[in-house]
């Protein structure tokens, strides 16, 4: 497999391991979301659904394991590039002039990936970790809507959830470049589904602790 | 003074080449790697030349002044490149390109290697198509071709206005794949500074490492030169900032004879000159005369905008003095008839240009027709200057822009030195006084892949060589005086720069030995330039050191070499009698103000050899015209 | 003419050599707004001579756009402010009276200062060499008109091979990538019948010599569309990753 290692250390292997993970990730977030949303519907549909999610467990563990294995190549594969990038460029110019030549979307994913990693870090360890390793059952409807009741909780998740839409407005059309599917006729239209989706997860996403904060009272 | 000898073979001119090809000697394909050959210039010619010696097993050593071959200025030719393919079925043939060819040379090239330029001129096509040169196509995927420069027929292959551009670039990356290989090395960031002489013999170089100022030899069993032409000796030319002619100089002072130096181009419609500042001229289409009225005021020294100069009090002089051919005259009748209205102080805004007014087109064809004719050279010329062509009319001015002169070669592309070849525009060969549109890029690359593979095996495989190693006496000898050379220049530590004797120079060069000359400017320009050469000798100022990059020291280098060159161009031009091609006489003229040739008496290559400073003999080649009939030409 | 000059301030780069450590240095020209750029340069390097001081090097030749010598970094934008031209065609005019003008050499790892603001791009004949050309002897080649090429591709291949490899995708590149260049070289023959045969050779040899030269990787910024002079498109790119991807999964090199 010395051929494989080659491809997936050059410059492009590590590319398209971003798009592919990313990729990935995008379709995770839209299942996530869906399941996320029925908190609209309150305490039972959503018990209901995390209890049907508890019944598939064995799935659920090795999805989790498939996803920790994504998520792991993702950032640490995005910090290597940042790193190596860096020193490819050198110093930087006097002047700068980056405004000029690209968009806030895509100069800035390290930034919004550190800030997304830290909110997933917290998130785990807010939800995933009580909901697994608390003994028994819970009410995670409770707690979720306990976290989110707290305002400078909820103000984070929003904040993470807008720069995860910058993130993604960048990251969706920028993997279907990585894995060279940008046509004169169709990479137009790619880019504005991936603004349309980056908004509405951001927004579908943020609008649950809006909704439970200013909405809902705490419950 | 001597007869040449071209080493033209014998027989029927269309068989001369296929022959002479059988008859050559050849070089054991075992053998070849233990031959080294110099190139000095990887633009067209050289790249071309360097890849295919390569390819053929040769031990090939490239030289160049640039950090990568593809920066050559072969790169900025726009138009295309000629080849008598006949592709449009319009009668073109072998015969009729090396006919035009010829006849727009006025007379002064070597019939059989135009033939043979006319006969690869086809194979080139096929070479670069196979190397990937995107050139333009017709709607059912063949090759597409334009008539260009006046010619009768469509022969001109091009790819959009970036045809240089393209053809280096396949030049390139037969060079580059050659580097890969091993079979070429190149040395880039190099400027030779002088021939090395072994036996009689071309034997090597010595270059300065432009990085560092490390003056290093390297000894080779043949030298190609293929340096390109001199139109810098102008300061203000189309010609790139680095363009220069010391390499074929150097060699011209070790023993190479420079033919006819005083044929120069000056082609018509170029951007004018803004100011003192002006580093150089940028060239446009003359496509643009087919649709543009040139015109002056009538009086001297009318400063008003061209919008406020009323229709009667504008000269269309071109429509009036040529009204067959008008706005469309050849390019040294333009060129001339804008320096001359300048001259009389009525130049654009009383200034140095002439308008170019498409005024009456855009009313007669509409803007959108003229835009989708001339749009990118119409945004170039905003771009530049500033103003909007479709609006006010352009400025124009001719500038200097191809050398036919160069060193002299034989039938071989050998020049009178043993060893010493020389391609492309750095050698005299092919356009005779006068080059025709299209033409540069197919000579560059016909010598290059074509000929030179040929020639030079012939003479490795014939010739006896002795042991020579940059150890020898020679190269210690001829390093030590251009390592004194580049310490004297930096030792003189005058008051005034480098660029300004090049300007200085420039000026004379443009008034007395430009687009036209007469004998009292010639002999006075001889002896002002003998001055101001002694002056750059006592008074310029290169700062900086020896061993670093010093780029005030190469253009001074360059400079010193242009101070002689510039004089034995005026020398050339003072003993030409005649006008012919780019050659224009004042004194020899018809009554229509046409170049008169003198063919009984200046049918000849004048070959100059260098006998010291200010002093040179003069060598003639006779030219015979045995396929193509003696006329002179007429546009009236 | 005096009267219409521009008064600027310059900050140029200034670094004698490789490994020495570089600074801004202030100089005040008065310049015509017809001159270009390199033609204020040449302005102040003949002042600097006249004063026995050491010019400014930078490169250039052709001065009309085409040979990719010339290239600066101008208030942080290689080529300067203005879109789709090379610095050479960068002229005055487009800058005001008083202004202050930086003037830096581009900079990338893979692209070392030399001196000033000349800089080291023979990283690029490097990747060229690697796989640039379709590999073909002078002479013994099919007429041109055996390979019929579509219009349309023929005009996109030209797309490509209208780079001038002047390195300013590298300068404005955040990460100092040169999939820009790499790719429109890629492009060109990837397009053509002519480079078939090498297509998947190329493309593995032309990245592992980008890899090895130091250049990064590129993360979809598009800076480099937007500095590139010829307006090259990040299409290439697309096209380079897709060629590499296929071309890593399906060729016959096993080689580490």
């Amino acid at each position: 497999m010395g051929w494989f290692s080659t491809f997936i250390n050059s410059s492009i292997g590590k590319k398209l391991i971003m798009a592919l993970t990313g990729l990935l990730l995008i379709i995770f977030l839209i299942i996530h979301l869906l399941g996320n949303l029925t908190l609209f519907a309150g305490a039972d549909a959503f018990n209901t659904y995390a209890g049907t999610l508890k019944k598939f467990e064995p799935i659920v563990r090795v999805i989790e394991v498939l996803l920790t294995i994504i998520f792991v190549l993702h950032i640490y594969n995005g910090a290597v590039l940042w790193w190596t990038n860096r020193k490819a460029k050198g110093s930087l110019y006097a002047v700068n002039a980056r405004s000029k030549e690209t968009n806030i979307f895509a100069r800035t994913t390290i930034q919004t990936g550190s800030i997304i990693f830290i909110f997933l870090v917290i998130h785990l360890q807010t939800f995933w970790y009580p909901s697994n390793f608390s003994g028994g059952e819970i009410n995670l409807y409770g707690l979720v809507t306990g976290w989110f009741a707290q305002p400078v909780y909820s103000g984070f998740y929003i904040f993470a959830m807008i720069l995860l839409g910058f993130h993604l407005n960048h990251g969706f059309q920028s993997a279907f470049q990585t894995f060279g599917w940008n046509h004169k006729k169709y990479f137009p239209l790619i880019q504005k589904i991936g603004t349309l989706y980056a908004i509405l997860t951001a927004l579908l996403f943020a609008s649950i602790p809006v909704y439970f904060l200013f909405f809902h009272g705490g419950n | 003074m001597a007869n040449l000898d071209s080493k033209i073979p014998a027989g029927p001119i269309q068989d001369k080449w296929t022959n002479h090809k059988f008859n050559l000697k050849l070089v054991n394909p075992a053998n070849k790697r233990k031959y080294d050959i110099i190139v000095v210039g990887t633009g067209l010619a050289g790249a071309s030349a360097a890849a295919s010696l390569g390819e053929l097993g040769y031990n090939v050593h490239a030289f160049s002044f640039h950090d990568s071959p593809r920066r050559a200025h072969s790169i900025a030719a726009q138009g295309g490149i000629n080849a008598s393919k006949n592709y449009p079925n319009d009668g073109d043939s072998i015969f009729r390109l090396f006919y035009d060819t010829v006849k727009g040379g006025d007379f002064r090239a070597r019939e059989a290697n135009v033939y043979r330029l006319a006969e690869v001129s086809g194979n080139i096509i096929d070479q670069c198509v196979a190397q990937g040169v995107p050139f333009a196509r017709e709607y059912g995927g063949l090759l597409d071709n334009r008539s260009f420069g006046g010619a009768q027929v469509s022969r001109t292959f091009y790819a959009r206005g970036q045809t240089g551009q393209q053809l280096l670039l396949g030049a390139y990356s037969a060079l580059s794949r050659q580097i890969k290989k091993g079979t070429v090395k190149m040395y880039s960031r190099r400027e030779m500074l002088d021939l090395v002489m072994a036996d009689g013999q071309a034997r090597g170089i010595v270059v300065r490492n432009l990085l560092n100022g490390e003056i290093e030899k390297y000894s080779a069993h043949a030298v190609v030169l293929a340096t390109g032409g001199y139109s810098n000796v102008f300061f203000l030319s189309t010609n790139a900032m680095n363009s220069n002619a010391t390499a074929i100089w150097r060699a011209h002072k070790k023993g190479a004879y420079f033919a006819n130096p005083c044929y120069t181009q000056i082609h018509p419609t170029c951007l004018p000159l803004h100011g003192d500042n002006q580093s150089k001229l940028t060239l446009m289409s003359e496509s643009l005369r087919n649709d543009g009225r040139v015109w002056v005021p009538k009086k001297a020294g009318d400063k008003r905008p061209a919008s406020q100069i009323p229709e009667d009090e504008r000269d269309y002089y071109l429509e009036r003095k040529y009204p067959s051919f008008g706005n469309l005259t050849p390019r040294d009748i333009a060129s001339r008839n804008a320096k001359e209205v300048c001259d009389e102080g009525r130049g654009a805004n009383g200034g140095e240009s002439v308008y170019l007014d498409f005024e009456d087109s855009i009313k007669r064809l509409g803007k959108k027709a003229i835009e989708e004719k001339y749009g990118n050279l119409f945004e170039m010329y905003q771009t530049i200057t500033g103003e909007n062509p479709y609006e006010t009319p352009m400025k124009i001015y001719p500038a200097p822009h191809y050398t036919m002169g160069g060193l002299w070669v034989d039938y071989n592309l050998m020049s009178n030195v043993p060893g010493l070849f020389v391609l492309g525009e750095a050698n005299f060969s092919d356009h005779g006084a006068n080059r025709l549109g299209a033409s540069a890029l197919m000579q560059g690359l016909a010598d290059g892949y074509f000929v030179i593979p040929y020639t030079i095996g012939n003479y490795l495989a014939s010739t006896k060589f002795t042991a020579v190693t940059a150890a020898h006496e020679s190269f210690k000898k001829d390093t030590e005086e251009v390592e004194n050379r580049v310490k004297k220049l930096l030792s003189i530590k005058g008051k005034r720069t480098v660029d300004d004797f090049h300007k200085k120079l420039g000026k004379l060069m443009w008034n007395k030995v430009g687009m036209a000359r007469n004998e009292k400017g010639l002999k006075e320009v001889i002896g002002e330039i003998k001055e101001l050469r002694e002056e750059f000798w006592k008074d310029v100022n290169v700062v900086g050191q020896s061993k670093d990059l010093n780029q005030t020291l190469e253009r001074a280098g360059r400079v010193a070499d242009y101070l002689e060159l510039g004089e034995l161009m005026a020398v050339d031009a003072l003993h030409r009698n005649e006008s012919c091609g780019g050659h224009f006489r004042e004194e020899y003229q018809t009554e229509e103000g046409e170049a008169k040739r003198d063919d009984e008496n200046f049918r000849y290559v004048g070959a100059w050899q260098f006998e010291e400073a200010g002093k040179w003999n003069l060598n003639k080649e006779e030219l015979n015209f045995e396929y193509v009939k003696l006329a002179q030409r007429s546009y009236k | 003419m005096n009267g219409n000059n521009l008064n600027l301030k310059l900050k140029i780069w200034r670094q004698p050599s490789p490994k020495a450590v570089g600074a801004f240095k202030d100089y005040s020209v008065s310049v015509s707004p017809d001159a270009s750029i390199l033609e204020m340069l040449d302005e102040l390097n003949n002042d600097l001579e006249r004063r026995s001081e050491e010019p400014v090097v930078f490169e250039s030749d052709c001065r009309e756009g085409i040979c990719g010598t010339c290239g600066l970094v101008i208030n942080g934008q290689p080529h300067g402010p203005i879109p789709k031209i090379a610095t050479c065609q960068l002229h005055m005019r487009h800058f005001k009276d008083g202004d202050t003008i930086y003037i830096e050499p581009f900079r990338a790892k893979a692209f070392p200062v030399i001196k000033d603001l000349a800089v080291d791009r023979s990283a690029f004949d490097k990747i060229i060499q690697a796989g640039g050309y379709i590999s073909v002897n002078t002479g013994g080649v099919p007429d041109a008109n055996e390979i019929p090429i579509n219009k349309n591709i023929a005009s996109e291949a030209f797309d490509s091979a209208a780079c001038i490899g002047c390195g300013a995708c590298v300068a404005a590149c955040k990460n100092g990538s040169a999939m820009l260049f790499v790719s429109a070289k890629v492009s060109q023959f990837a397009l053509l019948p002519q480079g078939q045969s090498e297509r998947k050779e190329r493309v593995e040899a032309m990245v592992a010599t980008m890899d090895e030269m130091g250049f990064g990787s590129c993360t979809n910024t598009y800076a480099c569309e937007a500095e590139c002079p010829k307006g090259i498109s990040v299409r290439n790119i697309a096209r380079l990753n897709r060629e590499f991807l296929i071309a890593s999964l399906s060729s016959q090199n096993v080689e580490e």
